[in-house]
């Protein structure tokens, strides 16, 4: 396999691919999205509950690939207990990680989205990675419409 | 199946596109019910036309407009007889399969389709003879009908009787479909409509590529292409429309070359096929096809369509026997379009893993949402073949998939 092949698939985004965290609907969601990738079909959606501003619950459901799938897991892990602004940053950290690469983000700051930095080397799969992201933006802005990675 | 009935080499020699190493390795290229690679023939065309002939057509009274008029109408006479219709008027320059689709939307059904009426489509269309019918339909206050597609991809003839009503004013349907690969018995179904005095649009951006076409055998009233599919250059398409259909219809666009005369009150429109090329049309274009035509006149479209069906048959049994792939469509009768499903692994991961070995392929839903809700998928990957395929490019195409397989293991 190529090491971008590998950068892009790595452990923990086929694991994530196969066993997504936080896959359901959270029960009494103030906020939900639909988001859609019309290159590919994918289709996911986003509940949430946001109280003071912090999110204290978060789902996905939906089909799609591995990349988006993976990157809608390990957004609910990472934006769990944030408040939206702060959930609103990490999603501009993850965009400038997937579409310019890992040098232009402290890794730190991102935590196990790190992971994410292989698809900067794919950039037909941006909008893989990004369609939850979206979504969750959708989300917090109340937005009940569907939102287009197009 | 014997073999592809024209010398392969040859022929893949013809394309420089396929010359070329990507990713480090020789170009594997699937992906010809997207967009055609173009022989040699139809490169030196369009460079031969911008190198001596370019001018607008129709108007001019120098010799270089005399000479571009000359090679648009030559184009139309060679896209006749391509397709066996019976007068070169019959032939109308698009911009492709979807504009020509939207020209007999936009005059056939802006002056036919009322309230109440009904236009049948299939189960299996491409968005771009679905959204059309939506939009007169929803315009007029009529419906739009769907006639079903069993399990291995056929068209479900069974039903096409009582969807055929005395409102419905257009059947409307693919040739082919793109992303089953199956050939619609488009000479039964004209039959059926004809007898109750319903006019046929067939989609052909599929079936021009892969066999034989002849509009006056199909009896169809129209027929739409694109040229890029077609091996020949994007940005040009046809429209067959039987003449005394075309004559029927008001224009389309309005501009220039589709008027007799223009004063404030009135203009008096051209006769067709001109009616219904508003505006400079795709003069080079049109002399790309007519070269990608020729092309394949010279291979042959019954070696073309031998060709298809050997390879097919190979490609097929050579992906079955990779463990967890399921094709989509089945049908006894289609062409080389493989679509299918890989147990695990999302096609969209299929398509970059086969990516990084230098294949493509396609994968998505094919521009037809419905069929794949039809088939319980959100998506299929998609290896189309065309005459410049070999089944060394199907044995990549395996050796790719166990990859994948390996990735997602």
């Amino acid at each position: 396999m190529s090491s971008d092949l590998k950068d892009l698939y790595q452990e923990v985004v086929l694991e994530h691919s196969k066993r997504p965290r936080n896959f359901r609907v959270v029960e009494g969601a103030t906020c939900a999205a639909e988001g859609y990738n019309p290159l590919c079909g994918d289709q996911l959606s986003v509940t949430l509950k946001l109280e003071d501003g912090v999110i204290r619950d978060i789902g996905f459901q939906g089909q799609g690939c591995a990349i988006s799938k993976a990157s809608a897991s390990l957004m609910t892990g990472a934006v769990k207990d944030k408040t939206r602004e702060e959930a609103e940053a990490l999603f501009e950290r993850v965009h400038t990680l997937v579409t310019e690469g890992p040098d232009k983000v402290d890794p730190e700051s991102l935590g196990k989205l790190a992971v994410l930095s292989g698809v900067s080397e794919f950039p037909a799969r941006v909008k893989c990675a990004s369609l939850a992201w979206h979504t969750l933006h959708a989300a917090l802005d109340g937005r009940s419409t569907s939102v287009s990675t197009e | 199946m014997s073999g592809p009935g024209f010398d392969l080499a040859r022929v893949r020699a013809d394309f420089p596109l396929l010359r070329q190493e990507v990713r480090g390795r020789p170009l594997v290229y699937l992906d010809s019910a997207a967009t055609g690679q173009k022989p040699q023939a139809v490169l030196d065309a369009l460079m031969r036309y911008y190198t001596h002939d370019n001018a607008n057509v129709h108007r001019g009274v120098h010799i270089l407009s005399e000479r571009a008029t000359q090679a648009f109408e030559d184009a139309r006479e060679t896209v006749r007889r391509f397709i066996h219709a019976k007068d070169v008027r019959e032939v109308i320059f698009v911009r492709g399969t979807t504009e020509a689709i939207n020209l007999v939307a936009a005059t056939y059904g802006r002056k036919h389709v009322g309230p109440g009426d009904e236009v049948l489509i299939s189960a299996m269309e491409h968005h771009s003879n679905i959204v059309p019918w939506q939009m007169v339909c929803d315009a007029a206050g009529a419906k739009l009908r769907v006639i079903p597609v069993d399990e291995r991809g056929e068209l479900r003839m069974d039903a096409v009787d009582a969807l055929l009503t005395e409102r419905t004013r257009l059947l409307a349907i693919t040739h082919v479909s793109n992303a089953l690969g199956s050939v619609n018995p488009i000479n039964a179904l004209v039959a059926k409509a004809h007898a109750k005095n319903i006019p046929v649009l067939v989609d052909g951006a599929q079936s021009v590529t892969h066999f034989p076409v002849d509009v006056q055998d199909l009896d169809c009233d129209f027929f739409a292409f694109s040229g890029h599919k077609l091996f020949g250059p994007t940005g040009i398409g046809v429209l067959y429309g039987k003449l005394a259909m075309l004559e029927s219809l008001p224009p389309y666009q309005g501009g220039g070359d589709m008027i007799l005369s223009v004063t404030m009150e009135k203009t008096v429109y051209n006769r067709v096929p001109h009616r219904f090329e508003a505006g400079t049309p795709d003069m080079a274009g049109a002399v790309g096809l007519a070269a990608a035509i020729r092309y394949l006149e010279a291979v042959g479209m019954e070696a073309v369509s031998q060709h298809d069906q050997w390879l097919l048959a190979y490609a097929t049994q050579a992906l079955e026997s990779v463990p967890g792939l399921k094709l989509v469509g089945t049908a006894p009768h289609k062409t080389g379009v493989l679509s299918f499903t890989l147990e695990d692994v999302h096609p969209h991961d299929v398509g970059t893993i086969l990516d990084q070995e230098g294949i493509c392929i396609r994968t998505g839903h094919h521009c037809a949402q419905p069929l794949m809700q039809r088939f319980g998928v959100a998506a299929t990957a998609r290896a189309s073949l065309a005459l410049y395929n070999t089944p060394e490019d199907v044995d990549a195409l395996v050796k790719g998939l166990h990859k994948v397989k390996e990735v997602f293991a």
